[in-house]
C-alpha cells in the first residue's frame, strides 16, 4: 500500500534510498533520527514482514530534494536463511520493482567490522551508488578497535562515514555525502564463474526452495574468498588495542541476567510488571477513554434531532468508535515494554533462557511476552508477535494467544460463577470462587499449549529453526525509539484492525436493533400506551421489558432462535444464543445482553442479573435453567471459542490472509463445541 | 576431534572445519571462519542454548547446532 502523493515534492526529485545492514546495526535509530514520525509501516507484497518507510528531505543550494527512504529487513549476508532476509535481496534486485533503491546506506556496527563487511562487500558487487555508515564509531574506540575510515573508504571504494545515531552524531555528514553519492569504484568478486554477481544471486534467490548442495557449496566458497579478502582489508585498516570494555560490562550483566536462579526470578519480575500494566494500570485511561465517549455520545443524541440517522451515528458508528480506541492504552503500554526490553538487549536473552522450552511445543522463546499479554487482551499481544523473525513459530503463537483467558472474558466468568457458588460460603484464600477462576485460567494456558504443540507436527516449515542468533551487547534505550514504536503501532491498529473493528460492530448493532418491519412498532405501540398511564417508577421496569422484548424480535434475537436446535446439546437456549452472538463484539458483552433479555435494566447490577438467570425455569425439565452443567459448560464456551472480532482483524492484518483467520475461528470453535458439548454431558 | 558443544564455559577453541553444509552458511555469515578462534562462554539456564564468543561478539546458538561445528581446543 505504498501511497506517494504524501510526499512533498513532485515524484521526479523523488529518490529511494534502501537502508541496508546486519539485524542490532543501529538501522532502525539512524532510520527514526532521518525520518522521525514522517514514516509508516505496512508489509512488503505478498509477505508479513514490516515495512517501514519514510520520507525526508536534504537542502540544495537553491531547493530541496525528497528521499523515500525504505528500511530493509536486517540481514548477515545477500544469501537468505529466512523470509524477512529474503525479502531484502528480492528488494535489491528487482530492477523494476517500486522499491530498487537509487542509492544504498549500508549501515555496519563498528564494533564487529569483521562480520557485517561480508555484507558491505555483497553490496559493493551489486554496483548500486552507496554510502557506509560505521555506526556505534564511540562504542567501538572504547572496546579498542580503531578504524581508519578515510583508509576503509578508499579500500572500498565508497564514501564512508562515523556515526552515532543514537546521539544523532554524524547525521548532518551522512546527508552531505548522499548528494554526491555515487557508483563503487571498486569490486570485490565481480563474477562467479561467467556471470556477474548480481546475476549470479538472482539465481540463487530463485532456487532457494530447492535446497540445491551445489548451490550451497558455491555459495560457501564465495564467502570464504570474501572472508579472506575482508581479513587482508581489516588487517591494513583496523588497529585493536586495550581491553574490549563494552564487551566486559555485557558479560558481567549477563552473569545476573542469565543466572539459573537469579535469571527466572529476574524474568518472572519482568513479565509480573508487563502484565500488572496492561491488566490494571491500562484499565484507568481506558475507561476514561469509554466516559468520554459515553459523555460525548449522550451530548450528540441531544444535538441531533431523533431518528435512525442519530441512532446509527452514536450508538452505531460513535459506539463502534470507542470500542477501538479503548485497545489503545493497552497497546501502546505493552509496545512501550517491548521496545524496552528489545532495544536494551534483554529480548535476546529471554529467548536464549527459554529456547530449551518453549521449542518443545514448537514456539519461540520470544512467545512468552505475548502469550503473558494475551492474559490481558490478545489484541496487542497478536500485534507483538513481530519480533518473532521464524515463521512458523510466530504462525503457532498468533494462533494460540487467544486462547490465554483474556481480560474480557472474566466479567462472563465471574457472573456464571457467582451462579455457581453462592455468596454465604466462606471468603478464604481458598475459596471456590476463586479456584474455579484459576481453573479457567490454567485451562486455557494448557490448551493453548496442547494446541501449538498439535500445530507443531502440522505445521509445515518453510524455513529451517535456526536457533543461531546474536546476543547483542547491553545498552540503554532510548526514549525516542519507545515513543515512536508506540506511535506507529497505535496508528497501524486503528487504520488496519480498527476499520475492520468498526464495520462489524455497526453490522451488530444494525442486528440487534433492527427486526423485520412491523414487529418493533407493535412493541412500540403496545409499550406506550402502557407508559403513558404509569408514574416514574414503573415507566423504567416498562422499559427495560420493552428493550428485551425487542431484542427477542430483532435479526439477532431472530438468529438466537434458528441457532437453538444447534446449540441445544450444549445446554442453551436461544437467550444463550443471542449473548453467543452479540458477544462477538466483545466477550463481555456477554453480561450486557444478559442483563437486557432478563430485563434487569441496568447492566452494572451484576447481582440483579445474577438473580433473575439463577430464578429462570428450564421449561423442558422443570428445573434451573443455570444449573451446574449449563454454567460449566458456558464457561468452556467461552474459553475456548474465537468470539472476538478484534482479535480477527488483527490476525488478518498479521498473517495477510483468509486462511488463517478462517484456520483460528473454525478450530476454536471446534474446541468450544466439542468442549462445551462433553462437559455438559457429563454434568447433566 | 572435539566439537564445539564438547566445550566448557571459560575454554577457548579455534574453528576447524563443519559438517553441515546448510548450517555452515548460515554459521560462516555469522563470523564463525575456519580458523577463528572462540572463547566459549555459558550454558543458558538449562543446558540449551549455549553462547559463545566470536569475531568480538556474542553468538548464541543451539547445542545440536554447536555440536556441527569442529574445533581444536589445543588439548
Amino acid at each position: 500500500m505504498e501511497n506517494n502523493s504524501s510526499n512533498p515534492s513532485s515524484p521526479d526529485s523523488l529518490q529511494t534510498i534502501a537502508l541496508v545492514g546486519n539485524p542490532n546495526a543501529g538501522k532502525s535509530t539512524l532510520f527514526n533520527a532521518l525520518t522521525g514520525l514522517n514514516q509508516k509501516t505496512a508489509n512488503f507484497p505478498g509477505v508479513t514482514v514490516d515495512k517501514k518507510s519514510g520520507f525526508f528531505r536534504i537542502k540544495n543550494e537553491i531547493s530541496f530534494t525528497s528521499y523515500r527512504l525504505v528500511d530493509l529487513p536486517g540481514t548477515y549476508s545477500l544469501y537468505p536463511k529466512s523470509l524477512d532476509e529474503r525479502v531484502t535481496g528480492e528488494v535489491l534486485l528487482d530492477r523494476k520493482g517500486i522499491d530498487y533503491p537509487d542509492l544504498i546506506i549500508a549501515v555496519a556496527d563498528s564494533t564487529n567490522l569483521k562480520r557485517n563487511l561480508l555484507l558491505i562487500t555483497q553490496l559493493i558487487d551489486l554496483q548500486i551508488p552507496m554510502v557506509l555508515v560505521l555506526n556505534m564509531a564511540d562504542e567501538a574506540k572504547k572496546n579498542g578497535v580503531l578504524i581508519d575510515t578515510q583508509l576503509l573508504a578508499e579500500e572500498l571504494g565508497i564514501a564512508v562515514v562515523e556515526m552515532n545515531s543514537r546521539k544523532g552524531v554524524g547525521v548532518e555528514e551522512l546527508k552531505q555525502l548522499i548528494k554526491t553519492v555515487a557508483v563503487p569504484k571498486k569490486n570485490f568478486i565481480a563474477q562467479v564463474g561467467e556471470e556477474s554477481y548480481a546475476a549470479y544471486l538472482q539465481k540463487q534467490l530463485l532456487s532457494e526452495n530447492s535446497a540445491d548442495k551445489q548451490l550451497e557449496r558455491s555459495e560457501a566458497k564465495e564467502t570464504l574468498a570474501r572472508y579472506s579478502k575482508i581479513k587482508e582489508l581489516i588487517a591494513r585498516t583496523v588497529r585493536y588495542e586495550g581491553k574490549a570494555k563494552v564487551i566486559e560490562r555485557s558479560d558481567r550483566i549477563d552473569k545476573m541476567i542469565t543466572h539459573p536462579l537469579m535469571g527466572f526470578l529476574i524474568f518472572l519480575g519482568v513479565l509480573f510488571i508487563v502484565f500488572q500494566t496492561i491488566f490494571f494500570v491500562a484499565e484507568f485511561p481506558m475507561t476514561w477513554i469509554e466516559d468520554l465517549f459515553a459523555w460525548s455520545g449522550n451530548h450528540l443524541t441531544s444535538l441531533l434531532p431523533e431518528g435512525f440517522l442519530n441512532d446509527l451515528l452514536v450508538k452505531g458508528i460513535w459506539a463502534g468508535l470507542s470500542g477501538v480506541v479503548v485497545f489503545v492504552p493497552q497497546i501502546a503500554l505493552l509496545f512501550a515494554f517491548i521496545s524496552l526490553l528489545e532495544d536494551s538487549g534483554y529480548m535476546a536473552r529471554v529467548s536464549f533462557m527459554m529456547d530449551r522450552l518453549m521449542r518443545q511445543v514448537g514456539l519461540n522463546g520470544r512467545s512468552v511476552i505475548p502469550l503473558i499479554s494475551g492474559v490481558a487482551c490478545a489484541v496487542p499481544a497478536i500485534m507483538g508477535t513481530r519480533t518473532i523473525s521464524n515463521m512458523k513459530e510466530r504462525m503457532i503463537t498468533i494462533m494460540i494467544t487467544p486462547l490465554m483467558s483474556c481480560s474480557a472474558r472474566l466479567p462472563v466468568y465471574t457472573l456464571l460463577i457467582s451462579l455457581l457458588v453462592d455468596d454465604g460460603e466462606g471468603s478464604g484464600f481458598f475459596n471456590r470462587k476463586g479456584l474455579y477462576l484459576f481453573m479457567m485460567y490454567l485451562l486455557g494456558f494448557v490448551m493453548a499449549m496442547l494446541v501449538a504443540l498439535v500445530m507443531k507436527f502440522i505445521l509445515k516449515a518453510k524455513e529451517r529453526s535456526f536457533f543461531i542468533m546474536e546476543l547483542p551487547v547491553y545498552r540503554l534505550p532510548q526514549l525516542k525509539t519507545v515513543l515512536i514504536t508506540m506511535y506507529i503501532k497505535v496508528k497501524v491498529f486503528l487504520w488496519d484492525a480498527g476499520r475492520v473493528i468498526i464495520v462489524v460492530s455497526i453490522v451488530l448493532w444494525l442486528l440487534s436493533s433492527y427486526g423485520p418491519s412491523g414487529r418493533f412498532e407493535a412493541i412500540d405501540a403496545k409499550y406506550n400506551a402502557l407508559i403513558e398511564q404509569s408514574d416514574s417508577l414503573q415507566k423504567d421496569s416498562l422499559n427495560t421489558l420493552m428493550a428485551s422484548e425487542k431484542l427477542e424480535a430483532s435479526f439477532v434475537g431472530i438468529i438466537g432462535k434458528g441457532i437453538e436446535p444447534a446449540i441445544r446439546p450444549l445446554g442453551f437456549d436461544w437467550k444463550i444464543g443471542i449473548s453467543l452472538i452479540t458477544s462477538f463484539a466483545a466477550r463481555e458483552v456477554f453480561v450486557g445482553t444478559m442483563a437486557t433479555i432478563y430485563s434487569s435494566g441496568d447492566d452494572e447490577n451484576t447481582l440483579r442479573i445474577r438473580d433473575r438467570m439463577r430464578a429462570e425455569i428450564n421449561p423442558a425439565t422443570g428445573k434451573k435453567r443455570y444449573d451446574e452443567a449449563v454454567c460449566w459448560s458456558l464457561m468452556i464456551f467461552y474459553a475456548f471459542a474465537m468470539q472476538c472480532v478484534s482479535t480477527l482483524a488483527v490476525v488478518f492484518r498479521e498473517t495477510k490472509s483468509y486462511k488463517w483467520v478462517f484456520i483460528q475461528f473454525l478450530y476454536m470453535s471446534v474446541l468450544a463445541y466439542v468442549g462445551s458439548w462433553i462437559t455438559y454431558s457429563i454434568l447433566s | 576431534m572435539d566439537t564445539m558443544a564438547d566445550l566448557q564455559p571459560g575454554d577457548k577453541a579455534t574453528i576447524v572445519s563443519f559438517t553441515d553444509d546448510e548450517l555452515s552458511l548460515k554459521l560462516l555469515e555469522m563470523g564463525c571462519i575456519p580458523g577463528e578462534e572462540i572463547i566459549f562462554k555459558k550454558k543458558a539456564p538449562l543446558g540449551c542454548p549455549v553462547s559463545i564468543e566470536v569475531a568480538g561478539y556474542l553468538l548464541s546458538l543451539r547445542k545440536a547446532e554447536a555440536a556441527t561445528v569442529i574445533v581444536n581446543c589445543g588439548k
